[in-house]
This record gives C-alpha cells, structure tokens and sequence, in this order.
C-alpha cells in the first residue's frame, strides 16, 4: 500500500437516528511484512430473509482493474450472496479500510426477529476469518471477536 | 517356527488384502483438475491440469491428450480451449469464461470391444493401435493423437502385462465382423469424464439430465460443496434412478498421506449418492454400471462410466 492511502477517507459517521442501529467493526493493526488492506464482506442472515450484503469493502480500482477477481476469497459472503449479485452496485460497496475503528448503519428496516450479522475478512498475503454476531431486532444487540484478521465486532441497538 | 507361521499368515493377509483392493485402487486414472471452479472476476479464466496417472493430483505417467477434450458453455454452444501445452506428464489449458454461469468441460468416450470367433479362429474387435474412425462414434473428439487410449481411466488396452506367450489375436472393426462371426461377446463402453466451473452463480443447465446412459444429475450443485455439508447426487440410467452403484471417492494428496483415503459411497433407491467429504479440497470421484442395454447391434453388454473431480471448500 502505498503511504497516500492512509490517507483514504474515515467513514463519516452520520448521527444515527433514534431507531437506528449500528454495527461497529476492529480491523487490527498487523505486524507483518507485507500489509494489505483486507477485502471485508457484511451481511445478515435470518429471519427467514435471504442473506442480505450490507457492505463490501474491496479494491474496486485495483491499479485500474476491477478487483472482483479476490472477492471469492470471502467465501462464505460469495456462496451465500456475493455471487447472485454480481459486482456489488455502488450503494453497498467501497474502499478497503485502513486498521482502526469502523461503524455503519444496521439497515433500519429489519424487521423484529432473530438475526446474525456476518462479518468476513480476506486479506492478500494473510489470511481469512469469519465472525458472526446473534442479535434479535428491535431490542437485543450482541458481540463476539475473531482472533485474526477481525477484533470485535458489535450490533448495538437502541 | 512361530516366527515363520507368522510371516506366512501375514504374506496371506497381505495376498488376500491386495485380492480385495477395488479395482480403482491400481489403476490409471484419468482426471482434470480445475486450479479453482469459482470465479468473481468479470473476465475470468480457468486453468485446468489433465492428466492419466495412478495418484490424485500427482501427473506422473501421461498427459492427457487435448484433442480429447471439449468445452461447452453455459449455454450449450462449445467453448474453446486456449493455450493448451501438452507436457511430458501432464497437459495445461485455459478456458476463457465469456459467460457467466456453469461450464462443463471433460471427455467423452464411445468404444466397442471384445471378441468373437471365425473359422474356430478367435478374434478380437476394439481399438489397439489405431482405432478405425467409426469405432468411435458420436462425441468422441479422438483427433490427433488420441493414442488408442481410452478416456475411462485404464491407461492400456485389454491385455496388459502378462500376456507374454500368448498368441496376438487380430483386431478387427466393428464394422468387419464377418456374417459369419460366432461367439460374439461385444462390450459397449461408454465413459465420460468432466469438471464443472462456474462464473459468478452456478447455473444448472448443462446438467440436466438427457434420459440416455449413466447420467450426473447433481442435487447439491458440483460447485456448491462445502466440506462440511453433504453432496447429494443423483445418477440415473436411461433416465431412471440407478439404484445400488458403488460410487468411489478420493480425495487428492495422497503423495501427503500414508494412505489413500478413498471410500465408496452406494446409491439409493432413488440413485441418491450422499457423499460425506474428510475435509475441503479437490475430490475425484467415479462410478461405474453395467447392464445389457447396448444400443450398438450385436453388443451384448453396455459398460458405462462417469468420472468428475470436484472441488470442495472449506466452511
């Protein structure tokens, strides 16, 4: 990576409406020789929903070539969504991110019921990591961590 | 004296356990490997091995000749494949995905072999050196170097080793049997051998079964498996459920193993085979049936063999 992209925009983070929730995410700083930005898929699953992609972080302008060859490195988003919708349209996807803090809406229209939000992280040179985080709409948020390429990951309700 | 008892009954066990080893389990086996059989790339290529050799994934024997090799897109309508480069082991080919959707690409074989006598002189009818063009059939590229070898998974012809001292009976074609012919024994056999790979969804339009053969009719998508779910797959003869077939599975890497891993799997009534996988990788998989449906006249038994190698993923 080179030193610009630390520079890539932090996401700005809307004030959430009051009935909004909102999905916080660690990607973890690496001592490694060689770091890369990991591809990083999330998605929901339950309530008798189809898996429903809420963002795809990916290098969508790899040195001018799409970057969709790696996005079936996220496997799991790939069988269950990823590859019925093709490349993701703009409103889902977005730029790798740097390590640090991350936060993003929980789409407000879940219905009431039992979810699990799926948090998955592929990294070039590294390696890959599934995490996935029970919650029940409207009231009961949840947390869990992955040990890898993923630290913790949070759906905070209000 | 008990030690000698002892090496005897073991040299037994030894002889009785090689006697019970499928016969799969010595073979030459053919096989193409995809390097993958997902793509998310929007202008996807997929790198394939192909190769006869008694080891899965291990090219140490014969490549495996690409004119014997067909593409067909998602489609139906024929791909191609491109920068094909037939080494001393094995062979290499692109095939460029221009579609999204399942791919199929594999061999097909059609052959008819066996003997009869004339004159109280036994013949014999198959391929051997240079198979006349009509002994092939439909769907049987052969083409150029096609080196009398058939696409089933045995690397020779009939015969083998230990033939020495026998007298070399003459090949006939299956259209030079004379009107004389007695004891005619002819076996059809039929073999195909494919990998499936997909761009972007999987699709299911190049398996959908056609009511002729031995037949894959897939529940689980070949490129939908993951270790630690079952693949479910249906064969059908001639349309109708193929009870009671032993499907042999191997896992690739036993270059990395003491033992080679295989396990068969049987159908069902329905001719559901319910494979449960050892872990994710690359599977060759193989099932054989025989009965006496032979379309060709005059054959008394047909043969049929379907082979895939699958790709199966980690959870």
């Amino acid at each position: 990576m080179k030193p610009s992209s630390l520079l890539a925009p932090v996401l700005a983070l809307a004030p959430a409406s009051a009935m909004a929730g909102s999905i916080s995410i660690d990607l973890p700083r690496l001592n490694v020789a060689e770091y890369h930005r990991p591809y990083v898929a999330i998605w929901v699953e339950g309530a008798g929903i189809q898996p429903r992609t809420i963002a795809v972080w990916y290098d969508a302008d790899h040195r001018g070539d799409p970057g969709t060859k790696w996005l079936s490195d996220l496997r799991g988003w790939w069988r269950v969504a990823g590859r019925n919708i093709g490349t993701p349209p703009s409103g889902m996807s977005g730029a790798t991110r740097a390590p640090g803090h991350h936060t993003i809406p929980l789409p407000a229209d879940l219905k009431p019921g039992a979810y699990t939000l799926k948090v998955e992280a592929a990294r070039e040179t590294g390696g890959r990591e599934l995490v996935s985080v029970p919650f029940t709409m409207p009231k009961t948020g949840g947390k869990a961590a992955g040990t890898g390429e993923i630290g913790a990951v949070a759906v905070t309700l209000p | 004296m008990a030690n000698s008892m002892l090496s005897k009954s073991l040299a037994l066990l030894a002889g009785a356990s090689a006697l019970a080893l499928p016969m799969t389990a010595s073979a030459h086996r053919q096989w193409l490997l995809p390097v993958a059989t997902n793509y998310s790339d929007e202008d996807p290529w997929a790198s394939v091995d192909a190769a006869i050799s008694n080891d899965l994934f291990f090219p140490d024997h014969f490549p495996l000749q690409l004119g014997q090799i067909k593409v067909t897109a998602p489609d139906g309508t024929p791909g191609k494949i491109e920068h094909g480069v037939t080494a001393r082991y094995r062979s290499s080919f692109d095939v460029h995905l221009t579609q999204p959707g399942t791919w199929k690409i594999g061999t097909e074989g059609f052959n008819v072999m066996g003997s009869f006598k004339v004159d109280g002189v036994e013949k014999r009818v198959g391929r051997r050196p240079g198979p006349p063009a009509g002994a092939m059939g439909p769907g049987a590229p052969g083409g150029p170097g096609g080196e009398g070898r058939g696409p089933g998974g045995e690397g020779r012809g009939p015969g083998g080793p230990g033939g020495e001292g026998r007298p070399q009976l003459e090949t006939v074609a299956l259209d030079a049997i004379p009107a004389n012919a007695t004891d005619l024994k002819l076996t059809e056999a039929i073999s195909r051998n494919e990998i499936f790979v997909t761009r972007g969804a999987p699709t299911d339009g190049l398996l959908k079964p056609t009511g002729k053969g031995l037949e894959f009719a897939p529940v689980t998508h070949p490129d939908d498996l993951v270790a630690n779910e079952p693949g479910k797959f249906r064969f059908l003869i001639d349309g109708k459920p193929a009870k009671g077939l032993k499907l042999t599975v191997i896992p690739g890497g036993k270059r990395y193993r003491d033992a080679e891993g295989g396990y068969d799997v049987i159908t069902d009534a329905n001719g559901l085979a319910t494979v449960k996988w050892t872990g994710a990788g690359m599977y060759w998989m193989t099932i054989t049936a025989t009965d006496n449906h032979p379309a060709t006249p005059r054959a008394t038994e047909r043969r049929m063999t379907y082979t895939a190698t699958v790709e199966v993923m980690a959870p």
